[in-house]
């Protein structure tokens, strides 16, 4: 039933520019889940989770609104209860879900997102916003454009290291993580830790635009290859 | 100014696309300059001067200027004129609530049947599978079914489903089922002789000459979904020959 497609992409390069964008090795398959609406999962280096979508549903009268569609997100941890870090996090990716849906095409409906990590390896929270926005185009709901998300750490020495590991993420003196858009590659979100000065997190905002761009071009080819049976 | 459109035809395209219309700067003055017109199908929308891709899937196009993205998703919103299986959930007073698959429950009436009048009530009950049109069907109101045509005949609508087997696919499937000259239920009809009811909110019933026909007819069309034809061919014949 479900089409099980894995794509895998090296994203290494310097273009001429004065500083590299390095990426993990991605890995992305829509549609695995047969209950779910819409399903993917995304692997980024060793992180990797499960996302789910189901709407636009039925929704409870306490929570409908009268012109938009209702957007739950929920993230389940790989251990344990969820607790003030994740509730923050799902704030982080509902935020920048609901910029880039149209949810005033579906009012009084409900759409909930569930997010399941399977394993972390650092920068969680982009491949949330990644899975997220992998799983609302499997789902078929109309969005306005695509969002990626990018997490840089900065090290002691300055370095910004882009798609940090887990080990990284420890070792580094702030983290930030954007969610960019497709059209205008315009900041959506960010979620920062640590500190840093005006003129790095400006030089984070311009590595992320370059490293989404690898990441759209990863979207794009994943999509390719899941509809290329029915071309 | 099609022709951007045209180029992309059978692409793959994913939301945030956007085609933009280069406007002719000389206008002539001896033509007479008509505005070409383009219909935008599901999937794409109108911003301004440009079309913004909405959804993820194919860029399809039907003669003349008929433009749509065909995407793989599994939830139905309800869409006037279409044809849906839908499942009788209550019964409260003149009206039956309809379970459809969409986002909220579609309201028949019971004086929308063939031949039912205030007196001579439908035969409904709850649970029943019922071959429905919307009559209605927008956002910001609640979906109505009838079982009627315009002209009140009942032309194939109605209650239906004994014996059958009603089962879930996606919507693009039942896109490709209801195509004209559809390959997968020419090979089907090839197969087993069997009734089929499509119904466009990816809910198919199937009903063939044993319990266990009907099931391996539910079980090829669930399996065709993500096979190419040359697959289908090979799968099908193996049936055909009584080894699965």
């Amino acid at each position: 039933m479900s089409s099980h497609l894995r794509t895998t992409m090296e994203v290494c390069s310097s273009d001429g520019f004065n500083f590299n964008v390095t990426l993990r090795e991605f890995g992305c398959e829509q549609c695995l889940l047969s209950r779910p609406d819409g399903s993917s999962s995304f692997i980024q280096g060793d992180t990797s989770v499960l996302a789910a979508m189901y709407g636009p549903a039925e929704v409870k009268v306490s929570k409908e609104i009268y012109d938009r569609a209702t957007l739950e997100v929920v993230i389940q941890t790989k251990v344990g209860l969820p607790s003030v870090k994740e509730r923050l996090q799902e704030q982080c990716v509902r935020e920048t879900c609901e910029a880039s849906l149209l949810s005033s095409l579906h009012p009084r409906s409900s759409l909930t997102l569930i997010l399941q990590v399977l394993h972390n390896d650092g920068s969680l929270l982009s491949c949330f916003l990644n899975a997220a926005c992998m799983a609302f185009m499997d789902a078929g709901l109309p969005m306005s454009c695509l969002f990626c998300g990018v997490t840089c750490a900065i090290a002691r020495d300055g370095q910004v290291i882009t798609d940090p590991t887990a080990t990284q993420e420890k070792e580094s003196r702030a983290l930030l993580t954007f969610a960019i858009d497709s059209t205008e590659q315009k900041v959506m979100m960010s979620s920062t830790k640590g500190s840093f000065s005006v003129h790095e997190l400006q030089e984070c905002i311009a590595i992320s635009q370059k490293a989404s761009e690898k990441i759209f071009q990863f979207y794009r080819e994943s999509v390719q290859r899941r509809y290329s049976k029915t071309l | 100014m099609e022709s951007c459109l045209k180029d992309q035809i059978g692409a793959v395209l994913l939301p945030g696309d956007v085609f933009t219309f280069i406007k002719t700067e000389t206008i002539s003055l001896t033509d007479t300059s008509k505005a070409e017109k383009i219909i935008c199908g599901p999937g794409l929308r109108r911003n301004g001067d440009d079309v913004v891709v909405c959804k993820s899937g194919v860029l399809r196009h039907k003669h003349p200027n008929l433009y749509w993205v065909d995407s793989q998703q599994r939830r139905y919103v309800p869409v006037k004129g279409e044809s849906v299986i839908g499942i009788i959930t209550t019964k409260s007073g003149d009206v039956f609530k309809v379970d459809v698959g969409g986002s909220e429950q579609a309201s028949l009436s019971y004086l929308a049947f063939e031949g039912a009048t205030k007196r001579n009530r439908p035969n409904v009950q709850v649970g029943d599978l019922v071959y429905a049109q919307f009559l209605i069907a927008n956002k910001d109101m609640e979906p109505e079914l009838v079982c009627i045509d315009s002209s009140g005949r009942a032309n194939g609508l109605g209650v239906f489903g004994a014996g059958g087997l009603l089962f879930k696919v996606s919507l693009g499937l039942v896109r490709r089922l209801l195509a004209p000259q559809n390959e997968i239920v020419k090979d089907l009809e090839k197969l087993y002789p069997c009734e089929l009811v499509v119904g466009m909110n990816g809910r198919l019933w199937a009903r063939a000459a044993t319990v266990q026909k009907t099931l391996i007819v539910a079980n090829l069309l669930e399996s065709s979904e993500n096979m190419t034809a040359q697959q289908r061919r090979t799968l099908f014949k193996r049936v055909a020959d009584g080894n699965l």
